[in-house]
This record gives C-alpha cells, sequence and structure tokens, in this order.
C-alpha cells in the first residue's frame, strides 16, 4: 500500500522492532515519522521560548536576575535524575526488543518514571525557593521567560509522566503487542527529546547564572 | 468586575442579544442584530436537522466520520459559513467607511471590533479550513491512498478548528471581540488596556485552531511522504500535491510560534506576566517577531495550495500538459524556504537599523523571482492550448492580470524607504486584499466548481458559476483598486473616519464595489441551490466530467468511501489520462480485488469540539470549575483512546467489486463527452480524451 511496501530496503533501521515484526515495522513506519516531525515542530516552540529568555536576560526591572535563582547544586540533582531516567526508559525498551517480559519493561518504566519525579520534585523545590525570595514571574520580564521556559519544560516532564503510567497500566493490560510497543518507543523518543531540551536549558539558563 | 463561582465573570450586560431592546444607538443595534442573526441561524439549522430528520445521520455518518472526504466537506462547510460573516461584515466596514467623512454611523470601537473579527475569520476561519477541506479532499486521491496518515488525528484537527470557528460566533453573542486587529499587538490588547473577554476570545480561537492546523500540517507531510502508491515518485506527484506538501511543512514549523505567542500573551493576561507589557522589562517587540515569524509563512500556507489548484485547472481546462512542471516544483519549494526569511518586512518602521531593513527588505524582493515563474508557467501552458472559457479560467484570467499588480505592489512594500511612507496605510489593506483574494479566495472557488462533481455526483450549474465568477472579480477590482489611490493619498489603514473631502468618491466606489461582491456571495449561494435542485440533470456518475488526467478522476463520483477498488500503480504523471487514451481506463481484473481495512469511525473529533469550546469560553469568562472539567475531559479521553478496542471494519471484497464493476460497466455503455459539449446534460462524466494531450 505505501510505496515504501514495494522497496527491499530496511524502514528505519534505528527503531526497527526485530526481525520477527514485519507487519509491525510496516505500520510503525509512518507513526514514528509522525512522531519526529511532532518533535521537530515542538523543538520550535522551545525555540521561541529560548529566544525571548535570550532577549529578557536584562529585563529585570530591578528584580531579582539570573544569579540570585540558580542554585546548581539542586540543577546538578535534577539533571542526573532526568538522565538516569533516560537510562532506565532506554534499558526498558531493549529489553522490550529482547523480549525479556513484560514485567521487566513495565519495571524499567516505572524506575523511570520515579527518576523523572525525582527531577519533577527538584524542579518545585526551586521554584518555590525562587517564589520565597521574590523572584515570582509577576515581578519582571525576565523571571516572566525564566519561569515559562523552565516551567514548559516542566510541564512536558509532567505530561511525559503520566504517558509513562498511562504505558504501564497498558503494558499490564494488554501486554507487549506490537502497537503498545509502538507506543512505548515513541514515548521514548518523547523522554530523550526532554533531555536534550534540559542541556539547553542548563547551557542558557543555569551555567550563566551560576557564573554571573 | 463581580464575580461569581457559577458563571465567573460572565454578566447581563455582555448579552449583545439584549442590547436591542434598551434603547440602543444604531452601532450598538447593528452589532445586537448581528448577534440575533447568529441565534436564528442555529435555530434555523436545528429546525432544518429535525424537519429533515438528519440528526441521526449527522451523528453516525459525518460527525463520527474519519473518511478525510467527509471531513473535507466538513471543513468547507464550515469556511462557508465564517465566509458569510467575513463578507458581511467587510460589507458594513464599507458602508460605514462611505459614510465616515468626518462621521460615520459606527463608533470607533465598534469599527475596530469589526476589522479585528473580519481579519481573524477571513485568515483563520475561512481560506485556511477552506484549502486544508481541499487538501483533504484531494491528496489521498490524487496520491492513490485510501485516507491520510493519521484518520483520527484527521478529525481531531477539525475539532479544534471548530473550536475557534464557535468561539468567534460566540463572541458576537457575548462578550464582544477585541479591537487590536487579526495580529492583536500588545500591549494595546494586553490587560492594562482591554481588560474585557475580547482578547481572550482571540488567544483562546487562535491559540486552540492553531493546535488543529499544526496536526493537519503534521498529518499531510507524513501522508505524501509515506502513503504514496507504488510509482508515485515525487516528480509524479500533481502539482497539488506538491503544494499541500509545502503548506503542510510551513504549517509543521509555522505553527509553533503563534502557539508560543498566544500562551504568553494569555501569561501576560491571566497571571499577569511581563512578556509584551508596557512596564517591568516587557517587550512588545518580541510579540511582534514571533508573531510575524508565523504570519508570513502564513501568507504562503494561504497561497501555495491555491497556486497548486490554478497549476491543476490551467492543465485541465486547456486541455495541455502544464508548462514546465519542474520549474513549478523547484519556484514552490524556493518560495516555502524564502518564507521564513522575510517576516520582518512585516514592522520595518518599528525600530531596527537600515541594514536589518534593507536585508529583509533584498529577501522579500527575491520571492517575486520564484513567483514570477510561476506566473509566465500559467501563462505559457494556457499558451496555444484549448482554452474553454468555464467558470475556472474566469478566476484564473481574473487571478493572472490581479495577482501580478498585487505582486508587484508586494515588491513596491517590500522597499524599506517606501514602506515608510505607506505602512498603515490603504496601500497595504489594498495589497493585501489584492493577493488573498485573487490569489487564494478565486483558486478555493476554481477548486469547488472542479472537484464538486468528484464528491457529489453532479456539477454545479454554469450559468450561475459564470455569473458569481465575473461578480468576484469586477466586485474584487472595483473595491480594492481604489484602495491603492487612498493610501497614496495619505488615507490610513484602520481608520474609523476621515477629514479629506477628497477622498470621498473613491469610498463611494469601494462601497459599489462591497455591494457586488455581496451580490457575488448571493449568486454563490444561488448557484449551490440550482445546481442541487437540476441534479439529475448534472449527474456526472462516471467521476470525470472534466477529462482530468490524475488519479481522483479514475474513480466513481461520488467517490466510494474506499477510493480505489485497487490500489493503483502509476508509470506517469498522468496516470488516468493515459489510460484513457490507450482505452484501458474502465479495465480491470476482478481477482485482484481484496477485502479493504477502513478505520472505525470514532467521537474524539467531536469531544474535542465541545470540550474545546466550553474551555475556551470557560477562561474567556473565568469560569475555572468549567475550565478544568473540559480540559480533564479532553485529556482524559485523549488517554482513554490507548485502552479503547481499535477494531477497523472490514468491507467485504464482493461490495468493493460490485460498486467498482458497476462503474465500470456503465463506462462501457456511455457516449465519451467531447470537451465542447462538457456543460451539457449529455456530459454524464465520461470524458473523451483529447488527442495528442499527453505529448
Amino acid at each position: 500500500m505505501t510505496s515504501a511496501a514495494a522497496s527491499p530496503k530496511p524502514l528505519h533501521p534505528g527503531l526497527n522492532l526485530g526481525p520477527a515484526h514485519g507487519k509491525a515495522n510496516m505500520e510503525a513506519e509512518p507513526v514514528v515519522f509522525g512522531f519526529w516531525v511532532f518533535l521537530m515542530s515542538d523543538l520550535v516552540t522551545f525555540a521561541m521560548f529560548f529566544a525571548v529568555y535570550a532577549t529578557s536576560v536584562h529585563a529585570t526591572a530591578g528584580g531579582p536576575g539570573n544569579a540570585a535563582i540558580t542554585d546548581l547544586t539542586s540543577i546538578a540533582i535534577q539533571t542526573g535524575a532526568l538522565l538516569i531516567s533516560s537510562l532506565l526508559f532506554g534499558l526498558g525498551t531493549i529489553a522490550m526488543k529482547y523480549d525479556e517480559g513484560r514485567a521487566k519493561v513495565a519495571g524499567f518504566l516505572a524506575a523511570a518514571l520515579a527518576f523523572g519525579l525525582v527531577f519533577l520534585g527538584f524542579e518545585i523545590r526551586d521554584f518555590m525557593h525562587a517564589a520565597e525570595i521574590g523572584a515570582v514571574p509577576m515581578r519582571s520580564g525576565y523571571l516572566s521567560s525564566y519561569w515559562a521556559l523552565v516551567g514548559l519544560h516542566g510541564l512536558h516532564v509532567t505530561v511525559g509522566s503520566i504517558i509513562i503510567l498511562a504505558m504501564i497500566a497498558q503494558i499490564a493490560i494488554f501486554g507487549l503487542r506490537s502497537d503498545v510497543k509502538s507506543r512505548i518507543l515513541r514515548l521514548g523518543l518523547y523522554w530523550h527529546f526532554l533531555d536534550v531540551i534540559w542541556v539547553g536549558i542548563i547551557t542558557v539558563v543555569f551555567l550563566p547564572g551560576a557564573v554571573a | 468586575m463581580n464575580e461569581t463561582f457559577l458563571l465567573g465573570r460572565l454578566s447581563l450586560a455582555d448579552i449583545e442579544p439584549l442590547k436591542l431592546f434598551q434603547n440602543p444607538d444604531i452601532s450598538t443595534a447593528i452589532g445586537s442584530l448581528a448577534s440575533w442573526v447568529v441565534i436564528v441561524g442555529a435555530i434555523a439549522v436545528v429546525a432544518l436537522l429535525t424537519v429533515k430528520g438528519w440528526w441521526k445521520p449527522l451523528f453516525t455518518e459525518w460527525l463520527n466520520t474519519t473518511d478525510h472526504k467527509k471531513i473535507g466537506i466538513m471543513y468547507l462547510t464550515f469556511a462557508g459559513v465564517m465566509f458569510i460573516r467575513g463578507v458581511l461584515e467587510g460589507v458594513v466596514m464599507r458602508a460605514h467607511l462611505m459614510t465616515s467623512y468626518e462621521g460615520g454611523f459606527l463608533t470607533s470601537e465598534h469599527f475596530a471590533e469589526l476589522f479585528s473579527t473580519h481579519g481573524t475569520i477571513m485568515i483563520f476561519f475561512v481560506l485556511m479550513p477552506a484549502l486544508i477541506g481541499l487538501m483533504n479532499l484531494l491528496v489521498p486521491l490524487q496520491i492513490g491512498a485510501r485516507d491520510v496518515a493519521f484518520p483520527k488525528l484527521n478529525q481531531i484537527s477539525l475539532g479544534f478548528t471548530a473550536v475557534g470557528g464557535v468561539l468567534i460566533m460566540l463572541s458576537l453573542v457575548v462578550g464582544g471581540f477585541e479591537t487590536g486587529g487579526w495580529t492583536a499587538y500588545p500591549p494595546y490588547t494586553g490587560a492594562a488596556f482591554q481588560p474585557g473577554p475580547g482578547p481572550d476570545y482571540w488567544v483562546w480561537a487562535i491559540g486552540l485552531s492553531g493546535v488543529g492546523s499544526l496536526l493537519t500540517g503534521l498529518n499531510f507531510a507524513v501522508t505524501i511522504y509515506k502513503m504514496r502508491c507504488p510509482g508515485m515518485t515525487f516528480m509524479r506527484m500533481p502539482l497539488f500535491v506538491w503544494t499541500a506538501l509545502c503548506t503542510s511543512i510551513l504549517l509543521i514549523f509555522a505553527l509553533p510560534p503563534l502557539t508560543a505567542v498566544t500562551l504568553m500573551q494569555a501569561l501576560d493576561r491571566y497571571l499577569d506576566f511581563h512578556f509584551f507589557t508596557n512596564d517591568l522589562g516587557g517587550n512588545m517587540m518580541n510579540y511582534a517577531n514571533m508573531f510575524w515569524m508565523f504570519g508570513h509563512p502564513e501568507v504562503y500556507i494561504l497561497i501555495l495550495p491555491a497556486f497548486g489548484i490554478y497549476s491543476e485547472i490551467s492543465q485541465t481546462y486547456s486541455g495541455k500538459m502544464l508548462y514546465g512542471y519542474t520549474s513549478l516544483v523547484l519556484a514552490t519549494m524556493a518560495i516555502a524556504v524564502l518564507s521564513f526569511t522575510v517576516w520582518l518586512h512585516h514592522f520595518f518602521t518599528m525600530g531596527q537599523s537600515a541594514a536589518i531593513n534593507a536585508a529583509f527588505g533584498v529577501a522579500t524582493m527575491l520571492i517575486a523571482i520564484p513567483t514570477g515563474v510561476k506566473v509566465y508557467v500559467w501563462i505559457a501552458t494556457l499558451w496555444r492550448g484549448r482554452v474553454r472559457l468555464r467558470t475556472p479560467i474566469v478566476y484564473l484570467a481574473g487571478f493572472i492580470v490581479f495577482f501580478v499588480i498585487g505582486g508587484y505592489t508586494g515588491v513596491i512594500l517590500a522597499n524599506p524607504t517606501i514602506n515608510f511612507a505607506v505602512h498603515n496605510s490603504q496601500f497595504v489593506v489594498a495589497h493585501f486584499h489584492n493577493v488573498l483574494l485573487p490569489g487564494t479566495l478565486f483558486a478555493i472557488l476554481a477548486g469547488i466548481y472542479t472537484w464538486f462533481p468528484k464528491f457529489f455526483g453532479f456539477r454545479l450549474d454554469e450559468t450561475w458559476s459564470l455569473r458569481t465568477a465575473y461578480l468576484f472579480v469586477i466586485g474584487f477590482a472595483v473595491t480594492f483598486l481604489p484602495l491603492y489611490v487612498l493610501g497614496l493619498m495619505g488615507y490610513p489603514r484602520r481608520s474609523p473616519a476621515f477629514d479629506d473631502p477628497t477622498f470621498i468618491p473613491y469610498v463611494i466606489v469601494s462601497f459599489l464595489g462591497a455591494v457586488m461582491l455581496l451580490g457575488a456571495l448571493t449568486s454563490l449561494i444561488v448557484s449551490f441551490v440550482v445546481s442541487v435542485r437540476k441534479r439529475d440533470e448534472l449527474a456526472v456518475p462516471g467521476g470525470d466530467p472534466w477529462d482530468g488526467w490524475t488519479l481522483e478522476w479514475a474513480t466513481p463520483a461520488p467517490v466510494p468511501e474506499w477510493n480505489f477498488a485497487v490500489i493503483p500503480e502509476v508509470h506517469s504523471r498522468h496516470a488516468f489520462g493515459i489510460e484513457k487514451m490507450s482505452g484501458n481506463a474502465f479495465s480491470f481484473e476482478e481477482s485482484e480485488i481484496e477485502a479493504i481495512e477502513m478505520p472505525a469511525g470514532s467521537y474524539i473529533g467531536l469531544a474535542i469540539a465541545v470540550f474545546g469550546t466550553l474551555l475556551g469560553f470557560a477562561l474567556v469568562f473565568w469560569i475555572w470549575w468549567l475550565a478544568a472539567l473540559s480540559l480533564l475531559v479532553m485529556v482524559g479521553y485523549g488517554i482513554a483512546l490507548g485502552f479503547l478496542p481499535n477494531r477497523p471494519i472490514i468491507v467485504p471484497a464482493e461490495e468493493v467489486a460490485r460498486v467498482h464493476k458497476s462503474w465500470a460497466d456503465a463506462a462501457l455503455g456511455e457516449r465519451r463527452t467531447r470537451r465542447e459539449d462538457e456543460t451539457l446534460p449529455t456530459n454524464r462524466g465520461y470524458a473523451a480524451p483529447i488527442a495528442g494531450a499527453h505529448a
């Protein structure tokens, strides 16, 4: 049915579901491609928030600036938690690829979720600290852009966490059906994508803040 | 402001229809009457559905469908309803401006509301959904696919688009719209200057419908990349598919800035953030930049599919192969890329250095090159073709003549030094109407004429269609060309009144043009009514009334739900045209026909439309409980989709074969229609191929 069907070339070599999944591969092809397109588009949304942040660094209106809200220890913990979470998710998808059982896959996903929540916990702690010292988004254009950029990433992590929960439930109910697998792979892309954004946030927001 | 838990900040004073009975001035009365039109219209629709017994089919055949053709028809219907409102607003504005020498019958506030809704509606809820509707109808058929890549997502997109339109309609009845134009520049639309519901309507109508447009872009890009039938290489795709691809790519990259900007504006207005405020470090230039990073590609989102339609009809109605297919493809791609490099020309006067202005000015002028290539290509296609003066060719001729003028004035505006003199004047109003009416609107109307028979099974009445076309073309010229002169004479745009009597003759002419456009709209509606009445005489069950060459014509009319009995395999750009020449167009092997899997229906799109509208309305009026509830339902339904069974509907091979065979068998007995007879009742949709057309 697709033009790709006529060609003997393997589809999406980086995301294959194993040699035993010819039909699943075929069905995953447009879906995974579509998800990459979505991520690309989401990246542009983040780019806008980065751009506004970059133009607002000096728009503090006499309020707290970058240095006052950067707690590098907390950022280090958050980064560690997010990267470990991504690693665990990756191990989950490998367990899925090699058919190591639904319990193992769900276990890795639950562990990834746990570290995601650690990340969110520390992020919320930082936000609350910022609010305590008066660094609320209503205070200045700079703080608006800071809360919006970091908050948008946090919102994405929250949404991802909810979907991880939903996927654990789907594994429990349906087992590792090929459409469930395909969804887990896409969720994995999303979860790793958030790491990439986070590295950008560290570089643009927190490292300059620590230096200042 | 009084707020209650149940109704937020909604109060009786927001209810527009009541104002008619409160001794209103003329301006308020017009607004109130308009709200009554919405109410009476809604009641009329409900009554019609009840009398005709259409409620059940509405819910079981349309609102739950994932069929790209029905979704396309719903997009076009939606655009049509919004178009009526948009045109009426335009006529009211022109009537006001005709009388606005030191006065006019509308208040400045009301006039500002009118040009804001007019612009927002025409761009977001007429031109975009109409083009997306045509993309829905045509793209899967033209690439030989059974549906789009993600049929359910397609339905969700339609749901989000509907939310925006319904919110704007609601703003007419409850609370009123913003007064900052379709661009809604802060800080004027910020909480400090417009605390009321108007700008919030804009934020949620645009923000939520933007999600739908983005998903449409994604869906069609994936469809075109991944769902083409065997043999349909990129360079064999019909031009319309190419332009749909470019538009999809633009939607994917251009909508995020709009989403970002509406979100930030919402944060400013609801939570007292300071992105775009005057105080505490806000910077409205961020808004201007991001809005136009969306807004300029948006111009090409609107024009590229129109170019695609013109390419198809210049070929079809001249019976001659498109001249310079490859140059058209390259030009389309070049425009798509360049469209991201020119956004700053929308605000040359807002404080950049001369060097930056110059760079963006040059980039803008560069776009004229691929666009010029296209115009030559269409002219060369018509040149020495066997041109038939059907309705689409009238639109095409109007387009070529006037679009060139619109393009030239665009190049004039692209020059920053001239731009300083004419920006924010009626010259700009003339320019963008000059590109959007002949460019996009005429293409949509020509496209509807051409492909209507494909999806409804009968042609549109030729006499009324021609009248409509001439009225639109002439009405456009009379309405908008005088505005160039007015602009150069120094008449500012968006100005509710003027004090220079030399403007008067021009505004009178422009109003007469607006009346002609109103006549064109009426004539358009009449053409549909007349055609429905004469549908037996105009029937084209063969599905090929114009001697089309591309795959969509190789199906019966109306097209069966599964599009193609057997997925076609193509060997050239004119797959169906060449089959017809060789006499194989209707031959098929019954053994090749297999059972077809079609996606099951779903109500997710309807749920998005209903709860998205409630969400938007609740946010506009600060009804927090309703907003939370609606959001919860939408998210909950979305998550639940992953758990609900997703069983496709299987159409048995016998059923597919039966439908296909009855079409093919009928074709054997039917006389082939020659081109000169194509408007006669004898045109049953079996075209006689034109000799030598594919050389």
